[in-house]
Parts: C-alpha cells; structure tokens; sequence
C-alpha cells in the first residue's frame, strides 16, 4: 500500500513537504486531481499519481496548467473534492481560468495550490504569487512548516465549501522541499462520484451573470475576511512592546531568532498563515498593542502594504518597516542569520553575528553546474543543427526543459527564452524583423503545453523560421512525467490515447516537416540542412528516448565505447560535445564505461574513427 | 535540547538524500526533534545536492553561513565549495576521492590539490576527518555505500545526539534488504576510520 494510505491516526512518520501535502489532500477526502508538473510542486502529483493506480482516486497529468484547473473546476462543480498543482508560473498559464473561476465559484470543495521558488531554485522568475490572491479576491492560505501543511489542507477545502469559491494554497519550495516530523489524521472517505446540476444564470457568465457574480464574490470576500479574523492559522505569540508580523517559512526564522536573542519577553509575534483577505481587526488590534513593528516576509512587500494603509486608517503612526535599506531585501529567500540580524538591527540589540572563515585564501573550485546527461540525444541534435547551420547568422529561441541546459558552451543553443511555449511564438518574432536564420528548440511535452498555437500563427501569418521539436519521449526535466505524446503501455497503464506530435504538425500545415534520429549523425545533419534552406515555417522532429528515461524503463542498453589507440588527440569529441562520460587522464580523452550510455554520436564525429564499442562488457545491442 | 546543524553535500547520484532519511529516520527512533531541507535542483544532471538537517527544538529547515556545527562532504571539492557553512567550531568530515567536474575535463578550472585542500580546512575549522570514503565502501563490498561510510564517521564524533544503534535501526528500515549487510559494514569501517583520524 501507499505509504500516504496508512489509515493510523496519530501515528508520526516523516515526510516531505510535498509528501504531507498530499497526505493532507487524501485525509481531506481528495477525489479528484490535476496537474502540469512543476519543480518544486511535483512531487505532489507523483504521489497522487502513486495513490490513483491503487484507489479509486482519479488523478491526471493535464496537458497544461489551464487545461488541469479547467477540468479541476467542472469536477468541483460536480461537487467532487478537488485540487489542482501546479507550480507558481503555471499559474500565469491557469490564470485566465482562475480569474473567472472566482466569480462562478464550486461545489465541492477546490484547492488550487501554488508552489513559489524564492531564490529561482528551478524557476525563471521568483513572482510573488499572493497578489494572485488579490487580483482574484480569493481566499489564500500559507503553511510555515511541513507539520502545519498537512493539517492546512483539510482546512482549505472546509474553507472552499463554506465559501463556495477555490482556495489558494500557497507555498515557497523550503516548505515543499523540507522533511519534517507529521503526525497522521484520520481519512475521510473519497466521494469519486458527483452531480451538475444544470444553473446557466449562475454558472455562464454572460455579461448579466457576471455582474451579479461579482457582486457575490465581493460578499464572500467579507465573509472569508471575517473567517480570517478568526482562523487559528492567524495567531499571536509572545509578549512585549516590540511587533513582528510575518508568514510561511519567515515564521520560522522569526521564531528561532527571538529565542537566540533571548528577547522572548519584548516582542509579539503575529504570524499569518491566513493571508488573503488579510485580518484587518486582528491586524488593527496587533498594531494599537506595539510601539514598532518589523515585517518580515519572503517577495514582495505584499503584507507591509496593507498593514501600513491599516495603520493610516487607524490614525497610528508608529514605525511600520519591512523591505528597505539596511532591512529586508525583495530578492531572494530569506535565512536565519539575516533575519536574526535584521530584527537586532531594527530593534537597537547588541548582538555579534558568528564569525565567518575568511576564505580569501581558498582557491576558486571548480563549478559543477547541471549538465545534460550523458548520452542524452539533445546533445546529438544541438551539435548536428549546430553543424548544419554552419556559416549561417542564427537566433535560437529555446525553451523550457532539459535542453535549456543547452545554454552552455560547447553546444551554445539557446539565445533567448520567456516561458512555456516562447520558443514558437519569439521565432515568428524574430523572424520578421531580423535578417538572422531562427532555429527554435522546443521539448515533447512543451510543445503540448504551450507550443501548438504559436505554430499555427507560424504558418498563418507566414513566419519563416525552423522548429526543432526534441521529441524524448517524457517530460524529462521535471522528472519523467507522461505526456499526450507517450505509449502508456511503456508504463503498463491502460486506458490512455496517445496523440501523434507528427500528425499535430501536419494537421497544422506546416509546409516542410522532416523526422530524424538523432544519433544517426550525418544523415540527420543532411536533412536538418536541407530543412534550413527552406522558405516559410519548417520542422524537425528530432526523436530519440530520453537514456535516463529509458534506464528507469530498463529498456535493453547499448555497448559503452572506448577510446582506441588511433586517437590522435584532436579532441574533436570533447570539445564539441562535452558529453559527461568524457575524461582525460594522463594528457588522454577517456570515456568512463559506466557513464557511457552507447549513443555512438562521439564515434561518428571521430575524425580517426578512433571511438569504437567496448568488447567485454555485456550488453543487449540496440 | 541543544540544537545541532548539519550540512551534508554530494554531487548527485552519491546517496546524499538517502543518508539524510537515514539520519532523519534515527532521529524520530531516538525522539530528537528533526527538520531537514533540500536543494536538489539538477541532481541527476550532475549538479550539486547540499542537504540541510537541524536536531533540536529550532523551527528553521535551512543553515546559514558559518552556522553549520558538523559539515559533511561526499567530494573533496564540495568539501571545500562548502567551507562558508563553517566556523572554528565546526567539525568537518569529507571523503577524499575526488569526482572530477565535467568543467575540469573539458579544461575550465583546476581541481583544488587534496593536501592545500586539507590544510585549509583544518586552519579554519575545529577539526577535519578526512579518508578515502569510496576505498572503504569497496571494502564493504558495496562501491556506492560512499553514504554509510561517511555516516558511520559522523556517528564516530559524538556531534549528534543519536546512538550507534538508532542508526543502525534506521538503516534497516531504509535502506534496500539487499544491501543492507554491506550498508553495515561500511558503517562499521567509516567509524572506525573517523576514530583513527587525528
Ligand atoms: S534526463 Fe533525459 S532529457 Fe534530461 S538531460 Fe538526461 S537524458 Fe537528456
């Protein structure tokens, strides 16, 4: 069984952040999931996909964040508990749902979670998703540890019921990626089974419907205000003259810092993990009680805002300070030390900050950045596109994958990326204005995302530029999540259509489609060339199977190659490829056998033919 | 309950995150409270995973700089890329088989020389336990228990407040079956490495 299925309450286990968010949802009684997978939310949906194969959860990979919070919402308004992950840009994708989704509200209750990425861990913004709060005028709520997360769920979608309007749960990814002691509650029965009742004049937004719903929303924006007042995820500690005000994982080094500085008796803390509507009379009455106050809050200065028009409407004029020289900064995740530090500061204490070494002395390491793996069949087509355009003046659009990591030299593919999906879209872009060739790269599951209307504008407004679709078969970068494009039955899963991205293309009209293997070198070099000179929209479709992808399926392996005595030390080989299986020794290229994965790419750009398969190890041939 | 910090970093596909559960497991035997977070960004793509563990009654999930008290490195450069999580108080323990960056192959940068290595870490800290973490697990008979070697030595200082047993308990409960003999050996071996160091 699951391990998020063991039904004994109060027993503790350890879990991840996104383990006990999922546990959450299943105590809740979750029937329904979706998701775009999303660093750091995805393995909340692992796990819900884990769980449907052995309940009768129904849990499904979306095409993108739009499609999963649609399908989310009709599964809601049919009175099924429902949530809907995605990562915090993926809600910019489901954001046109949201926005209206507000007004029409649900049944059932519908968590829509939000992971932010302080810090950019694996992310290319670091937005402050609260204002999505705002903008909506839906309820948020905000965990400051892996324990509180769990037990937040359950709360959310009680929450969404009352109100019958979708909740935001928001995290940041020290809460989605930190492990933490978690004590089990009971499981609510799953209700898989719901009911839509026909209600046009409620649930079509027609400019009338609208107009009311509006007005609804407003009305449940009072209530949840008042809810807010109240909730016990909105608490005051401590004791003393001083204020801090602070949210999700801020708590925690809030907490730590007053016991350090030994300041327990001197300030209270208001923690608010209720954050949109934000409690305006809790907020008021915290403010009339303190002489200062510190906010302290990771992003924007979402809760400083509102807190010091709070005061202004109360006539207070004590000191309200957050963001600011000297203070927080809007960048970046927080950490203990600064935040100890800067509630000294703020508050006049003596206090000496731990000593740093003084690593002046230590030489520069060596960087080790994330690499595409080895044997991976982006590098054979970034190196074949790139032989292919030799002597051509390129712009290449990328966009979000594993392949982004083609930015590095020697490959040097990528040139400029905006979102899910951009690679298409900037190349009609580019195109028009720039006398350059625009060879775009786009991943499998991109393009389902994201990629099919700006190749549809490719060809409807005659935009000239060549798409390289890197079909591997799997959303690789997030982990191997399926995608429209996958065999299901790789994964022993039935039940699933399976959508031909070449038949996408062809539908579309695209007027120069070739398909290539990656790892047949001069071959695919030919026909990417023959692709480039063509005028109008043209595509690649570049298919080879993600090596770690096919490892985890254990699909049979090829023969690791070594380098032979006929290696005349050009370096040909490391120096365009870079494949991490590569080494030197002794002055010598080497390749380590158990990196190898037998791609053969290296072997066929071999000017001496020098890279040839290794005899003894055993192994199936491809 | 004093609090104690530890930082552990490994290239990806060293078993980092398994000696964090491990350790994380010991500490719910032992009833020491026990946050940990973290950042494994790229790990399969040969990145870098730096884990974060706190014992103790903090709320923080995260280490700052100079705040470590025990720092642990799979890789002898990750060891020294690491050194600004330390102070004079830290204990540092690093395996000493070196994993080359690809960036090094490829010729841009130099890999640090493992005796200035040392020497530096053991100017700046408390004190440095350093072997070849990767011959001992061979020994074990288990080539990737680099892990349960380097666990065995921290275990050896006294650092954390957890027995000999509740890791060897934690071990049987997460690591593969399999395994597990070999996983016990390279235990046994770091720690007694770690007692010899000087
Ligand atoms: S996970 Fe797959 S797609 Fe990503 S770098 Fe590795 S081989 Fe390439």
């Amino acid at each position: 069984m699951h391990k998020l299925l063991t039904d004994n309450p109060g027993q503790k286990v350890l879990l991840l952040g996104n383990e006990a968010i999922a546990r959450g949802a299943i105590e809740a009684g979750v029937a329904f999931a979706s998701t775009y997978p999303g660093t750091p939310s995805s393995e909340i949906s692992l796990n819900f996909f884990q769980i449907a194969r052995e309940s009768d959860l129904y849990f499904e990979y979306s095409t993108n964040e739009k499609v999963a919070l649609e399908v989310a919402a009709a599964a809601a308004n049919s009175g099924v508990r429902t949530m809907c992950v995605m990562k915090h840009v993926g809600l910019n994708v489901a954001a046109d749902a949201l926005m209206t989704l507000a007004y029409v509200g649900v049944k059932g209750g519908l968590v829509v979670l939000t992971a932010d990425d302080p810090l950019m861990f694996s992310s290319q913004n670091e937005q402050d998703n609260r204002f999505y709060a705002k903008l909506s005028g839906l309820p948020m709520v905000e965990p400051s540890s892996v324990e509180e997360a769990k037990n937040l769920v359950p709360y959310a979608f009680d929450l969404s019921e009352k109100l019958q309007e979708p909740v935001l749960f928001r995290t940041t990814t020290r809460i989605n990626h930190s492990t933490g002691t978690v004590t089990l509650g009971p499981i609510r029965e799953r209700i898989t089974r719901g009911d839509f009742k026909n209600d046009p004049l409620n649930l079509v937004p027609v400019p009338a419907v609208a107009r009311k719903l509006h007005v609804r929303l407003l009305k449940n924006y009072d209530t949840a205000r008042g809810l807010a007042e109240k909730s016990e995820y909105n608490f005051t500690t401590g004791k003393g003259p001083w204020g801090i005000i602070c949210n999700g994982v801020s708590y925690n080094y809030v907490a730590d810092a007053i016991q350090d500085l030994q300041i327990e008796d001197q300030v209270r803390v208001l923690r608010i993990g209720f954050s949109h509507p934000l409690p305006a009379a809790l907020i008021k009455d915290f403010l009339q009680g303190s002489e200062k106050v510190l906010m302290v809050e990771e992003g924007e200065p979402y809760m400083e805002e509102a807190v010091k028009a709070l005061a202004q409407e109360e006539g207070l004029t004590l000191p309200i300070k957050g963001k600011g020289e000297g203070l927080f900064s809007r960048l970046y995740e927080y950490n203990p030390a600064q935040v100890r530090q800067t509630i000294a500061r703020y508050f006049g204490l003596a206090y000496t900050p731990a000593t740093l070494p003084d690593l002046t002395d230590v030489p520069q390491v060596p960087q080790r950045p994330p690499t595409l793996c080895a044997g991976c069949s982006h590098r054979a087509t970034f190196y074949e596109v790139r032989r292919a355009a030799e002597g051509m003046e390129t712009i290449f659009p990328t966009d979000i994958g594993c392949y982004t990591l083609g930015l590095l030299p020697p490959l040097s593919a990528a040139d400029f990326l905006i979102c899910m999906g951009s690679s298409v879209g900037t190349s009609g872009g580019f195109s028009k204005v720039t006398n350059k060739k625009v060879i775009a790269f786009i991943g499998d599951s991109t393009f389902f995302h994201s990629g099919i209307p700006g190749l549809i504008n490719g060809v409807f407004n005659n935009h000239e530029f060549t798409l390289v679709i890197l079909d591997n078969g799997t959303t690789a970068m997030t982990g191997h999540q399926p995608h429209p494009g996958v065999d299901m039955q790789q994964l022993n899963l039935d039940g699933y259509g399976q959508v031909s991205i070449e038949a996408i293309v062809r539908a579309i009209g695209v007027p120069h489609i070739t398909v290539v293997k990656p790892y047949k070198v001069q071959k695919s070099i030919a026909a990417i060339k023959e692709a480039l000179q063509f005028k109008g929209v043209s595509v690649i479709i570049s298919q080879e199977t993600c090596t770690l992808y096919a490892k985890g399926l254990k699909l049979p392996q090829r023969k690791a190659f070594h380098v032979s005595a006929k290696c005349k030390d050009h370096r040909e080989c490391i120096d365009t490829l870079a494949c991490p299986a590569f080494y030197t020794w002794e002055d010598r290229v080497k390749i380590d056998p158990n990196l190898c994965t037998g791609c053969a790419v290296c072997a066929q750009i071999c000017p001496e033919n020098a890279i040839l398969p290794v005899k003894s190890k055993k192994s199936v041939p491809a | 309950m004093e609090t104690k910090r530890l930082i552990i970093v490994a290239v990806g596909g060293q078993g980092n995150l398994l000696a964090s559960s491990v350790l994380g497991e010991a500490a719910l035997l032992a009833g020491v409270p026990i946050r940990m977070s973290e950042i494994h960004g790229m790990a399969q793509r040969g990145g870098v995973v730096e884990s974060a563990l706190v014992f103790g009654e903090a709320h923080s999930t995260i280490i700052s700089d100079g705040e470590a008290d025990v720092l642990v490195g799979f890789e002898p450069a990750e060891t020294l890329r690491a050194l600004n999580k330390c102070n004079a108080h830290t204990v540092v323990i690093t395996n000493l088989a070196p994993l080359m960056p690809f960036t090094v192959n490829i010729g841009q940068g130099v890999y640090p020389d493992l005796d200035h290595l040392q020497k530096l870490i053991r100017k700046k800290t408390a004190k440095l336990i350093a072997f070849n973490a990767a011959a001992l697990a061979q020994e074990a008979g288990n080539v990737l228990a680099v892990n349960m070697v380097l666990l065995g030595a921290l275990i050896q200082t006294g650092v954390l407040p957890l027995t000999v047993d509740h890791v060897k308990e934690a071990m049987q409960r997460k690591t593969k079956k399999d395994f597990l003999d070999s996983n016990l050996k390279a235990f046994e071996l770091g720690f007694a490495a770690a007692g010899q160091a000087v």
